[in-house]
């Protein structure tokens, strides 16, 4: 405790300076009125459209005295989130600097009310940053809303579960996923962080005829409340050492002066990478995951791997990669840390499982491994690298996940290897469908999983990390052992050597409509992006994040003043090596 | 305010978030586990109030309120799933939840 007491005994001298515009003390009038800052609703209507959609399903919920007809509120789910794809549209036309898209021409909606120049912009205080990075993530997070939604409604029907309440959680924490993505102020980050999580605890604990989902759903609270307070901390410290929480302030004010001491500042990533690290389930922080994939309704649980963790690396890229892209050097050797961990112990742990959803709960922790190596590179084909792995892998999880779901029957409670026992003869199918998203998520070629761990691999060579490449791919060997493991369980054995007797009605499981069509989904952009990758490549090459200040306003009119617009480019050339 | 108060205020919170933290790592309880998420989160707040009077900075302060909200609504959420459990195991502590293990 000493020792931290020297350090802030030496920080006031360091961190006075106060180089935030709009923060700090404006020593005027007292009686003048308080500066709002110019709020672009344009620009927020992604994050209005999934918060208050939410808020009105509960509403009319309600106000139903008969209960909604069968399938309403997964059609009005889908609805709603695919409106908060569409208001992204313009967004991500304006950063890229066009008037329309194919027959939607832009001009005659909100579109006078955004920037005048293309590119990214900032609104609400620099506090909501609009650039490719965060209008990809709104689209990503918004497509698993719509998949997880889809594979909710038979599951809930079958469960006797039926209501408002997973579809306006699955909004609410899709709203919070969302804000995360848009963040350029670590406090909103938090608050997105929050909103996303707290959403999620109760989705996990939402099965109430299972006890495995509400302590699924208690451990998730526990160890997430504990993350978040690491998390808050880190930001208080990052406060202290820069004077600021808002990204832009903060790496303006790194970039002009260097702390004499600024060990505040790396306590303050520790901090926040452990909170990251948690969200993300990289190891060490990933031991709540298994269980939680293991109790969670799995419907839920498709959407904790897609959208949550989507949320969490578009935080940890736009904090880290961006912001603090000028101290690469001091945060790179964690991240490498968290890579070779979660690799190699995600991919052996999984093998030594009997349960498939905590075999596949491990997987996906040696997938975040590879995602980190993405990260960990730290340059523009890095962020490439994270966005096409989160995007292919979204579908990747949630077919996985809609299939368990299915195999799962009444109870969702038959998930051991034994119940997925000669699966080809008794449901070909589903066998078929199961097998081609576990050999994408084993990184076959010509699957998505295949091109995605290409770039991730690709990117960590590029930037020198050449040991992380060989581990990474030493580790994606062992894991295909885990998955091929559960296909020669589906083909190959039968749990009692009735190959030749016919399949049993009991036997048989019905695809329903919902599920179908998300199932089909996934499948053809799995296979289809493996085949070609051209199309999301580009799309994720545009998603590059950037950090830009806010025009300042004329005292007069509270308007923008053109012109003032700095763009702080995505890091590139000037990265320091590690 | 003198530094030596503010470096005292500091190491306070850093104290008690050291508190908050043991205790959720050894109470098996699940309320008592509640309150010292509670108390972590209110550590953090003392550290922005000391760091926003050390740098004169209103930021720190206003970030409390955002703070207080979300503990607020992570007590509702917790006290919720709390009493879910326990309704189906009374009296339940954190050891006597071992359905999911492996």
């Amino acid at each position: 405790m000493s020792s931290l007491a020297v350090v802030l005994a030496q920080a006031p001298q360091t961190t006075v300076i106060n180089l935030a515009p709009g923060a700090g003390t404006p020593a005027a009038d007292p009686n003048a009125p308080i500066p709002t800052p110019p709020v672009l609703w344009a620009a927020l209507l992604p994050i209005l459209v999934l918060g208050i959609g939410g808020l009105v399903l509960l509403t009319i919920s309600s106000l139903l005295k008969k209960g909604a007809p069968r399938g309403f509120y997964t059609l009005y789910t889908v609805m709603v989130a695919g409106l908060s794809m569409a208001a992204a549209v313009p967004l991500w036309a304006k950063v890229n600097g066009w008037t329309k898209i194919a027959w939607w021409d832009f001009r005659d909606l909100w579109w006078q009310s955004l920037p005048t120049e293309a590119g990214p912009f900032s609104t609400l205080g620099q506090a909501i940053g609009v650039d490719g990075l965060s209008v990809f993530l709104i689209l990503l997070i918004c497509i698993a809303v719509i998949l997880g939604s889809l594979l909710s409604d038979d599951f809930l029907l079958r469960e006797g579960l039926e209501g408002p309440e997973t579809y306006a959680l699955l909004l609410f924490s899709a709203c919070g996923g969302v804000i995360m993505a848009m963040a350029d102020d670590l406090i909103v980050l938090f608050l997105g962080l929050e909103t996303l999580s707290i959403a999620v605890y109760v989705l996990a604990a939402s099965h109430l005829k299972r006890a495995q989902s509400q302590e699924a759903g208690l451990k998730y609270f526990v160890l997430g409340g504990f993350s978040s307070a690491f998390f808050l901390y880190g930001i208080a410290m990052l406060y202290g050492a820069t004077g600021t929480t808002n990204l832009v302030a903060m790496k303006d004010f790194l970039s002009r002066s260097i702390p004499a001491n600024n060990a505040l500042l790396l306590i303050g990533f520790a901090l926040l990478l452990v909170g990251f690290a948690f969200k993300v389930a990289a190891v060490p922080f990933h031991a709540w995951s298994p269980d939680v994939y293991d109790g969670a309704p799995t419907p839920s649980v498709a959407f904790m791997a897609s959208g949550v963790k989507a949320a969490g690396f578009a935080g940890l890229v736009r904090v880290f990669v961006v912001a603090f892209g000028q101290y690469a050097a001091d945060w790179q050797p964690i991240v490498y840390a968290l890579a070779v961990l979660s690799l190699v112990v995600g991919s052996v742990l999984a093998i030594v499982q009997n349960n498939v959803k905590r075999t596949l709960a491990y997987s996906s922790v040696s997938h975040v491994g590879f995602i980190l190596i993405a990260v960990e590179a730290a340059t523009p084909a890095g962020i490439q690298a994270v966005l096409f792995y989160l995007a292919s892998y979204t579908f990747m999880v949630v077919g996985s996940f809609g299939v368990v779901t299915l195999v799962g029957r009444v109870g969702d409670g038959r998930h051991s290897l034994d119940d997925y026992k000669g699966l080809g003869r008794t449901n070909p199918l589903l066998a078929a469908i199961f097998t081609v998203f576990l050999l994408a998520q084993a990184g076959v070629p010509f699957t998505a999983g295949f091109v995605a761990k290409f770039y991730a691999v690709i990117a960590a060579v590029d930037a020198g990390s050449t040991v992380l490449a060989v581990i990474a791919m030493i580790s994606a060997t062992i894991a295909a052992f885990l998955y091929l493991r559960i296909i020669v369980a589906m083909y190959m054995t039968d749990s009692d050597g009735r190959s030749a007797s016919p399949v049993s009605r009991a036997e048989r499981i019905r695809i329903p409509f919902a599920t179908g069509l998300s199932l089909l989904l996934c499948v053809l952009t799995t296979v289809g992006v493996g085949l070609l990758p051209g199309p999301l490549t580009e799309l994720s090459a545009k998603g590059t994040p950037s950090l830009v200040r806010e025009p300042a306003r004329t005292a007069t009119d509270g308007g923008l003043t053109v012109g003032t617009t700095g763009t702080e480019a995505a890091p590139g050339q000037s990265q320091q090596q590690g | 305010m003198g530094n030596d108060v503010n470096i005292g205020y500091l190491t306070l919170s850093a104290i008690l978030f050291g508190v908050g933290a043991i205790g959720l790592l050894v109470r098996r309880n699940a309320l008592v586990m509640l309150m010292c998420i509670e108390l972590m989160l209110n550590a953090v707040n003392l550290t922005f109030v000391t760091f926003g009077s050390m740098l004169n900075d209103i930021t720190g302060q206003v970030v409390v309120f955002f703070v207080l909200v979300v503990a607020a609504a992570e007590v509702v959420v917790g006290l919720g799933i709390i009493v879910a459990v326990a309704r189906r195991r009374p009296g339940a502590t954190a050891d006597d939840l071992r359905v999911l293990r492996g």
